[in-house]
């Protein structure tokens, strides 16, 4: 496990990345812990990659610098650099058996054979494909190439490991058995490791703190449970999970206004009279056990009910709401107790301190 | 965290070790190039603005050329059966692609080969065999109804016959690029199969049509080998430059024509260039390639087609074959092999045939290791943009040049004696070295795109685990490339066992070739053993491309196992 406490083993300042007249990267700063897991995430074309290939020197920052284990390695080639890259494709080589493109680093270091073959070995073992050291990778399915370009990358124990949407090339039951391999290689590794993605349920289950990124700035670097919960602006609280905007206005310290409904929540210091968005995640919205005691209870009606298995999300509508519009998550189990169906009319709360305001 | 006080500097990354070396490797090949293209074209054109003295007079000779109705002609003569002669294969081509790719004929395989032969075979094959069929003593010559096969007829069915391949080669290319949606769309809204045919096919293709019809048209009009044999008084372009430089020792003329010649290639070379900018791509990535269906009437049609071009290049390749091994054409048709004695008579022997096969040799490891080398650079390199594109286009540039251009250029840049390079001149090295010139293009292109279709992430992981770029190129790039660098090679082999137009002027009496031979031996009326000649070439060529087909297979199965699934 990584100590938030000790001093970053990476470091990136000011970095910028221009290609041309578009600038990709906006002067970012970013701290990394020894052995974290760190993932950076965020949709298309918000700068991830070119920060992941910055940082590898593989697309050299326009400005800005990076330390790497003390050392500064702003401008060195990535051949002198220290890190294990894994890319979408895995970038196998395709005329190596398993146990030779394992092998490759190790002996480049001049290691003797004997010693190399030992310690492909033991990768291999680690990554549970032993049987498979002779094949070549034409021969091995996507989940399996997957785990020889990560021994690969690891073979030299390098003091970086770099995973470049490394799971994007795969379906999704294979993609959730490997999130958690790669976990557990990364601990039994202990290695610094940077994750680039753009599936959030991937970043939420594998990383010690997530960077989310859009438009070649860092909106948020927090804790998976920080940037679900506590989401810092509007783009974060939208591109993680699912969230309910509403126009609102600031009536006092501790209540707002959204159509005609007064709501009581935490508004800090905002200006009354000000005008807001206020943000609530589907599953905050509470049916269950409604009493005297909650807050913010408003009368709705079920406009439109979708099954999606393990719950069901409503539109919810009309009643005080009237042309406002809300979803909410409501598990099957209340589903089923409750009786909602479309066009019920039921009582729902939203509780104060699950409301965000931006 | 914005530092707006300090001036930011632009971070300029070192270049690692292996940088600097694939840099200095490239600068190396591009000198090679340099010397090889660029020093010789200038001299060339430097000698169009001279007199005999070596003065410079500007473009007096050029003045000249233009106002000798005589000399002027030639490019008349010369665009005139390009152009006939483009339409033609293109329209012949065009129709058995498409047998080949859109249609269920059988016997495809059959009509594929038959369709190589012509590459296998010198140009001047097919002068030698028209003779034969149509020549004043010949087998079909009434089908000529009075005219005479030597002058504009000849030429065009000659190169009709040896550029045809060329043609097939970019049509089919393009006939295969297409999505089957859009005809199954257009099977939904009931298009009829013609307006289908113009509204679908040709538009898809149209692409392709044009740089056939340029490459074409370039081949033809810049080609020597069949107008000296059949072309009879009609001059065209080829035959002109040969006249002045060797006839006449005319160089200053020989090197304007030779200028003259050059335009229409570099035009043609530019417009295609331009043209294939703005093909856009035509295949998504969930395209579904066309699988065409059985049609009687049409499948019938297109083996009747394709059985009489097939015919006709049998013919052709079969007569020049008969009159090879027969005793005396029309009079004595009893079976000999007295033609093969080549070293009976003036004209180059046995040793030009050897010499021919030791060019194509050298040509092809020599050529296509510096090839393939070079496009790695090029490719693969890392920073260094600016000479990186210089040296890709530099490679460009041969494609453009006529054989006789680069002929004529090299004489007069390596037969200066002001020249360090001049001990070059008249030996097996220069024959060498012109040939990889004549055909870097090709080869170079055929590189590079094998290159890219290599993942373009293995420098990367190779960087970060910090193998020797040798080291890589080595073990990982020349073994995944091996297919093209062996379809490389075998290219530069048969194109240099066949080639004429620019050897023409470099041979030197040690270094006769085998195609030379053929040509000095028809001078002297001794058709039979030219035939011969031409046959020999024949024959090694398709032993080549058999040993090929057979060997890959095996070789490939051995080291590239990896392969197969």
């Amino acid at each position: 496990m990584y100590s938030a406490n000790a001093s970053p083993y990476l470091k990136v300042r000011n970095l910028t990345k221009k290609f041309g007249k578009f600038t990709a990267l906006k002067d970012i700063s970013l701290d990394i812990t020894e052995n974290e897991f760190v993932c950076f995430l965020g949709p298309s074309g918000c700068g991830k990659t070119t920060l992941l290939r910055a940082i590898a020197g593989l697309d050299i920052q326009t400005y800005g610098n990076i330390d790497q284990g003390g050392k500064d390695i702003s401008s060195l080639p990535p051949s002198e650099r220290d890190f294990g890259i894994v890319f979408q494709s895995y970038a196998l080589f395709p005329n190596l058996t398993i146990k030779r493109n394992v092998a490759v680093g190790l002996e480049n270091q001049g290691i003797q054979a004997s010693k190399v073959a030992q310690r492909v070995d033991e990768l291999l073992t680690l990554v549970d494909l032993m049987d498979q050291k002779e094949k070549y990778p034409s021969q091995l399915s996507g989940g399996q190439q997957q785990r020889v370009a990560l021994a690969r990358a690891m073979a030299t124990s390098p003091g970086l490991l770099l995973l470049d949407e490394p799971l994007s090339a795969l379906d999704a039951k294979v993609r959730s058995h490997l999130r958690h391999e790669i976990k557990e290689l990364q601990r039994k590794f202990e290695v610094t490791t940077i994750m680039v993605t753009h599936d959030q349920e991937e970043a939420l289950t594998m990383a010690d703190r997530i960077v989310v990124m859009d438009n070649g700035i860092i909106e948020q670097v927090g804790t998976p449970e920080e940037i679900y919960s506590s989401p810092k602006t509007k783009f974060v609280a939208d591109f993680v999970g699912t969230m309910n905007f509403l126009p609102a206005k600031i009536l006092s310290n501790n209540s707002l206004q959204v159509g005609e409904n007064i709501l009581i929540c935490e508004t800090e210091n905002l200006a009354v009279g000000s005008t807001v968005t206020m943000a609530i995640r589907p599953e905050d919205i509470n049916a269950r056990n409604l009493d005297n005691s909650d807050n913010n209870v408003i009368q709705i009606e079920v406009l439109h009910l979708e099954f999606l298995g393990s719950f069901c999300r409503a539109k919810l509508g009309g009643g005080d709401l009237k042309d406002i519009t809300l979803l909410a998550d409501f598990s099957m189990s209340i589903t089923r107790l409750l009786g909602i169906e479309t066009g019920s009319k039921l009582k729902v709360s939203l509780p104060p301190k699950l409301i965000r305001i931006y | 965290m914005i530092n707006i006080f300090k001036n930011p500097s632009v971070v300029k990354q070192k270049s690692s070790r292996d940088d600097i070396t694939m840099r200095v490797c490239m600068i190396v090949i591009g000198l090679f190039l340099a010397i090889a293209i660029i020093l010789p074209l200038y001299a060339m054109f430097s000698k169009s603005l001279e007199n005999k003295t070596g003065d410079f007079i500007g473009i007096s000779n050029y003045i000249d050329y233009f106002s000798t109705p005589a000399l002027f002609q030639s490019a008349y003569n010369s665009i005139l059966i390009s152009v006939i002669g483009t339409i033609i294969v293109l329209l012949f081509a065009f129709i058995y692609a498409y047998a080949l790719t859109r249609t269920q004929m059988p016997f495809k395989s059959f009509f594929k080969i038959v369709a190589i032969i012509p590459l296998l075979t010198p140009s001047m094959l097919s002068g030698i065999s028209l003779v034969y069929w149509f020549g004043n003593q010949g087998v079909a010559k009434s089908f000529l109804m009075g005219e005479s096969i030597f002058g504009p007829i000849g030429i065009i069915m000659g190169s009709v016959y040896w550029v045809f391949p060329h043609a097939l080669m970019i049509i089919i290319t393009a006939l295969s690029i297409t999505d089957a949606r859009l005809y199954e769309a257009a099977t939904a809204l009931r298009t009829s199969k013609i307006k289908t045919f113009f509204m679908v096919t040709l538009p898809n293709c149209k692409f392709g049509l044009i740089s056939a019809g340029f490459v074409v048209f370039t081949l033809i009009f810049t080609d020597f080998g069949v107008p000296k044999v059949i072309g009879g008084s009609y001059n065209v372009l080829a035959t002109d430059i040969y006249k002045q430089v060797i006839g006449q020792q005319n160089f200053q003329m020989g090197a304007v024509v030779a200028v003259v010649l050059l335009t229409p290639a570099i035009i043609a070379f530019s417009v295609d260039r331009f043209v294939q900018r703005k093909q856009v791509a035509l295949l998504s990535s969930s395209a579904v390639p066309y699988a065409p269906k059985k049609s009687k009437g049409l499948d019938l049609t297109m083996l009747l087609f394709c059985s009489f071009i097939a015919f006709l290049i049998i013919c052709m390749i079969g007569m020049a074959q008969y009159a090879a091994v027969i005793t005396f054409w029309p009079y004595n048709l009893s079976f000999t092999l007295e033609n093969f004695n080549f070293d009976l008579i003036e004209g180059g022997g046995w040793g030009s045939y050897f010499n021919s096969i030791k060019l194509s040799i050298y040509t092809a490891l020599i050529g296509s290791v510096i090839i393939f080398f070079g496009a790695y650079l090029v490719e693969k390199g890392r920073g260094f943009y600016i000479g990186r594109n210089t040296f890709h286009g530099v490679a460009m540039i041969p494609l453009a040049v006529p054989g006789m251009a680069l002929g004529l250029a090299y004489i007069f840049f390596f037969n200066n004696p002001n020249n360090p390079l001049s001990f070059l001149y008249g030996t097996m090295g220069i024959l060498v070295i012109s040939t990889i010139t004549h055909f870097y293009t090709v080869s170079h292109l055929t590189a590079t795109t094998a290159l890219k279709q290599m993942d373009s992430e293995f420098e990367s992981v190779s960087a970060s685990l910090k193998t020797p770029f040798f080291r890589a190129f080595q073990k990982i790039t020349v073994p995944i490339c091996m297919p093209a660098i062996l379809d490389i090679s075998v290219y530069l082999f048969l194109n240099a066992m066949t080639t004429v137009s620019a050897v023409i002027f470099l041979y030197s009496a040690n270094t006769r070739l085998a195609s030379i031979a053929v040509l000095n031996m028809d001078d002297q009326g001794e058709l039979a053993m030219a035939a011969a000649m031409a046959m020999m070439i024949a024959y090694t060529c398709g032993g080549v491309r058999i040993l090929y087909a057979i060997g890959s297979s095996k070789i490939l199965l051995k080291t590239q196992r990896w392969r197969i699934k």
